[in-house]
């Protein structure tokens, strides 16, 4: 070797692989503004839709007239419902089971539903032509309250279900009953309450929110006649599924259709299903022959476009007196809006609110979830969460600072009694989950330890009780939260959508000069997977992330896959990268082996290359053999150099966590400000740390958001309130706190690189934090539990009720 | 096409002189994005609030969504797309945000990058206090800001190191 020759260390450096701070290839496109979002397309003859909306939640349809609006110059045809019938597309089916209406047909379920759509040659045009639609309203006595929803005596919603006693997932027990859910032993549960020294019990509302991405949802279809071929750009974070269902719905060939999702402005769940505007805008350009751009405004996205959330959880738990949990029961009520549009795998009615039990050993446990109709909009999308995980953590964090409370014990102590041990793993969950890994104690003692978790209760009730003594009107919470998640949906077994299992794939081709494209199932909307997926290809075949090209969202290109959400790209496409480029790996091998005329056991692998064992002068490396592939492969084998791989992951992963949060408030005006956020986050092996904070410190922004202010209210009347940014909280930066990450690496066993994912457990931890921040603060006053979300009225009128005004 | 009026707008964007009739009611940020194809200032809100649309205009930060093309005309216009430096490397800012990772999707970065831009030269050298106060009109959703503070100190760092002013001087 001469002085110039890399050393390992260089060589391993210039790969820039995984567990490498490598910098974002997006970014040089994006910091210029040259991202091609849906909205910055423009076709030659495209025109404009959108939509005329309901102004009331629940009514009869007894007239629409577009006459007027046809009249206008430009306005080029109004659909309605009694359009869509002549194709079969009044009505979609949603990914839950159920159906939905496209355009309203006879009625509306909600303030803003879609009534006609406009099509124009701009979007000035359209609005006008929105304002002269007549549409003559009937209406309704109007169904806001869950609780109420299934009184004998409530409106009946869905006409188009009466007499149907089974619906998707099972039996149907009232006119706005939806689905009930059962998990676990109810038996086994009811004894552990009976013979329970301890019990507490609590209803847990998780309020109605949005996932709000800055990008609203948008489009733009557009038919080719002659060719008989579709194709549909859109923010997609499942393309090629989109696809499919396109095809389904318009009896177009599905290798007619092209999906094609350009970059996405964010989509944290509100991009995975299908709404009416993809629907309009690809009958509108089958009708008119020409391109159709259809893109929603703020106030749509908010009130129309997938809610999330909307869970009231009534909680139990059992305990011995020593505070070990003996068993948990929980009943949710969850509210669907007009139409059960959930966008979970096909066999799960409540996701996978099943991972209730949290990170504790619960021996018996038992879950029952009823979904009901109500006057509100669609949806319950998994809002930077994987199906419910969200609202389950939630519910089982509160409800254990509840016991801890009523047990006159620490929080975290009562966590740390009650976790699954590292010895226990594989760990089998009372309602039905198998943990893959973890070590719970080491994660949450590193982050007691890191915050100095005993100084600041001394701190709290010092603070206590100057306060008590009337010194100060500022009181202190620290909000604990231990998380475990169940990501990377999911295993043929139990996961599928629409039918499809839910498996994900990847194919690389390495070209003669060692350069590569990769493209995959899944869809970026920020995470960055141009570049954390070149970094997985660079560690398994040694050629440097900078000559791997990754190409997601083009459904003609890419290999099938599911998408991305649920933080299922690293655990299911994540696996899928990595066994393709083993098969690359293996061939390469052979080839090599063939190069250096030694047998292929007689290579090791060697960060960019293989040597002869024992003889590592004697070696090839992985550019050498990208071109031997092409030019001289060995006898009887194929040239080329490129494998494709489908992962179908075996199990779920389990990333967990342990988050803290400190709170000061002040009692006289409801402002709560966090003094300290410390988010200790294990995902596995880690891709990209650099990646991972920044996915953390957007998931704790969004936790921040919905635990201290975000909602989609309604008024009694079904009027919608909070859907425009004047009142739906997105922080800025002046009122985000600073976050503090740190990790631990539990390594998943059964995935090919150990990896977890990670882009929604800060959304998931996060919260609780947050709420059991403000509810600790509050608790020496004699308050048990006070609903999200604590903004700052809420908080201040916490205070009056508790007395703290004096 | 309809048969409203057509006025006259001239504007310098990003030192070009343009000029284009427009309706009357044509927001500048479709003015921008549709007439001129200056795709990087997006929309996000229409009402002000998230600032993806943030735009200069004779040298001040304006939401492009809530001011008519119209009252644009005679402007100087600075958008993303006239932000890196002359010979088409990244800007001190552009390239702030690609170190600090103070961008995931990148739909508020143009709106965020021209912000900061104005405000560095409001203040060369703010506090972090004074970032987070300064960009607080533009709302980002994959963040939480932490990482942008860091990409605009990167810059301020940059743009006031003595060699950096020479050469700009």
């Amino acid at each position: 070797m001469n002085d110039m020759t890399p050393t390992r260390e260089q060589r391993e450096a210039a790969l820039e692989g995984m567990g490498c701070k490598r910098k974002r290839v997006e970014d040089v496109r994006f910091t210029q503004g040259k991202g091609q979002y849906v909205d910055d397309l423009k076709l030659p003859g495209m025109v404009f839709g959108d939509f005329v909306r309901s102004p009331y939640p629940h009514a009869k349809i007894t007239k629409i007239d577009a006459t007027e609006a046809l009249k206008i110059p430009g306005v080029i045809a109004v659909l309605t419902a009694e359009d869509l019938k002549g194709v079969n597309l009044a009505w979609m089916p949603t990914l839950a089971g159920d159906v939905q209406m496209v355009l309203a047909d006879g009625k509306v379920l909600y303030q803003n539903q879609e009534v006609a759509f406009v099509v124009a040659e701009d979007r000035y045009i359209a609005d006008d032509a929105i304002q002269l639609v007549e549409v003559e309203y009937e209406e309704l006595p109007v169904l806001v309250d869950p609780f109420k929803s299934m009184d004998p005596d409530a409106p009946v919603l869905r006409p188009d279900l009466e007499g149907k006693t089974e619906g998707a997932h099972g039996p149907r027990k009232h006119h706005n009953h939806i689905f009930n859910w059962e998990v676990g032993d109810e038996d086994e549960t009811a004894k552990a309450f009976a013979e329970a020294d301890v019990t507490i019990n609590e209803m847990i509302s998780y309020h109605r929110t949005h996932p709000s991405p800055l990008e609203t949802c948008q489009c733009v279809a557009s038919m080719d006649k002659v060719k008989g071929e579709l194709t549909v750009w859109g923010t997609f974070q499942a393309p090629h599924v989109i696809r499919t269902v396109a095809s389904l719905l318009s009896t177009i060939p599905e290798h007619k259709i092209h999906v094609i999702a350009p970059d996405i402005g964010g989509g944290f769940g509100n991009k995975v299903g299908a709404y009416p505007g993809y629907i309009c805008s690809i009958v509108a350009s089958i009708v008119t022959g020409v391109p159709v751009k259809w893109v929603e405004d703020r106030m749509e996205n908010l009130s129309t476009t997938s809610f999330a959330r909307d869970y009231h959880m009534t909680t139990e738990i059992a305990a011995k007196s020593d505070g070990t949990v003996t068993g948990l029961k929980v009943h949710v009520l969850a509210d669907h809006g007009g139409f059960d549009a959930c966008a979970d795998p096909s066999k799960w009615p409540a996701g996978f609110f099943n991972i209730v039990t949290g990170s504790y050993d619960f021996p018996a446990a038992h879950l029952s979830v009823d979904g009901v109709y109500t006057n509100k909009a669609p949806g319950g999308v998994a809002y930077r969460c994987s199906f419910r995980v969200t609202e389950a953590a939630y519910c089982i964090e509160r409800a254990m600072d509840i016991l801890a409370q009523k047990l006159d014990m620490d929080p975290a102590d009562l966590r740390m009694k009650n976790f699954v041990k590292a010895d226990q793993f594989p760990y089998q969950s009372a309602l039905g989950w198998e943990y893959d890994s973890g070590d719970y104690h080491t994660a949450m003692q590193k982050a007691m330890d890191t915050i100095g978790y005993r100084e600041l209760r001394a701190e709290q009730k010092a603070k206590q009780e100057a306060f008590k003594r009337g010194e100060t009107r500022e009181i202190m919470g620290i909000g604990v939260s231990f998380f475990t998640e169940i990501v990377g949906a999911g295993p043929s077994k139990n996961c599928d959508i629409l039918g499809v299992a839910m498996f994900d794939s990847a194919e690389i081709r390495v070209h003669p000069t060692g350069s590569v494209i990769s493209r995959m199932g899944t869809k970026s909307q920020g995470q960055g997977h141009e570049t954390t997926w070149a970094q997985i290809i660079a560690t398994e075949i040694g050629i440097p992330a900078a000559d791997i090209m990754v190409e997601e969202g083009n459904t003609d290109t890419a290999p099938y896959g599911l998408g991305t959400y649920g933080s299922r790209s690293t655990p299911v496409a994540g696996a899928a990268i990595a066994l393709a480029a083993r098969k690359i790996r293996n061939k390469a091998q052979m080839i090599a082996a063939h190069m250096l005329e030694v047998s292929e056991y007689d290579l090791e692998w060697d960060i960019d290359g293989f040597q002869v064992k024992g003889n590592p002068e004697a070696r090839k490396s992985m550019k050498e053999i990208a071109w031997a592939a092409y030019h001289a492969p060995p006898p009887n084998m194929e040239p080329g150099l490129e494998a494709v791989s489908y992962y179908d992951p075996p199990n779920m992963t389990y990333p967990f966590g342990a988050y803290f949060c400190v709170m000061d408030i002040d009692v006289d005006t409801g402002v709560a400000s966090t003094r300290r956020f410390y988010a200790l986050d294990d995902c596995g092996t880690r891709i990209n740390p650099m990646i991972i904070e920044g996915q953390v410190h957007g998931g704790l922004t969004e936790a921040f958001a919905i635990a201290m202010g975000q909602e989609i209210r309604y008024d009694e009347m079904g009027n919608v309130l909070g859907a425009s940014f004047m009142d739906f909280f997105i922080p800025t930066a002046v009122e985000t706190p600073h976050w503090e990450t740190d990790h631990t690496v539990t390594p998943s066993p059964h995935h090919p690189i150990g990896a977890k994912g990670v882009g929604e457990s800060p959304n998931v931890g996060g919260v609780p934090a947050f709420s059991n921040a403000v509810n600790d603060a509050f608790q020496f006053l004699g308050s048990t539990h006070i609903q999200m979300p604590h903004d700052s009225w809420r908080v201040w009128q916490a205070a009056k009720d508790l007395g703290a005004h004096g | 096409m309809s048969d409203i009026e057509q006025i006259p707008v001239t504007v310098t964007v990003n030192g070009k002189k343009v000029q284009r009739f427009v309706e009357a009611r044509t927001l500048l940020i479709h003015f921008l994005r549709e007439e001129l194809n200056l795709t990087g200032p997006h929309i996000g809100c229409e009402t002000s609030h998230c600032g993806a649309c943030t735009v200069e205009m004779n040298g001040m930060s304006v939401k492009s969504c809530t001011l008519f093309a119209a009252q644009a005309n005679g402007a100087e216009l600075t958008t993303i797309e006239g932000m890196a430096n002359p010979d088409g490397t990244l800007s001190a800012l552009q390239e702030g945000f690609r170190q600090m990772h103070g961008l995931q999707c990148g739909f508020c970065t143009p709106g965020m990058i021209t912000r900061a831009h104005t405000l560095l030269k409001e203040n060369p050298n703010p506090t972090e206090e004074e970032i987070r106060m300064g960009i607080a009109g533009n709302l980002c959703r994959c963040t939480g800001y932490q990482n942008i503070v860091k990409a605009i100190q990167y810059a301020a760092d940059q743009l006031n190191q003595p060699e950096t002013q020479e050469a700009a001087e």
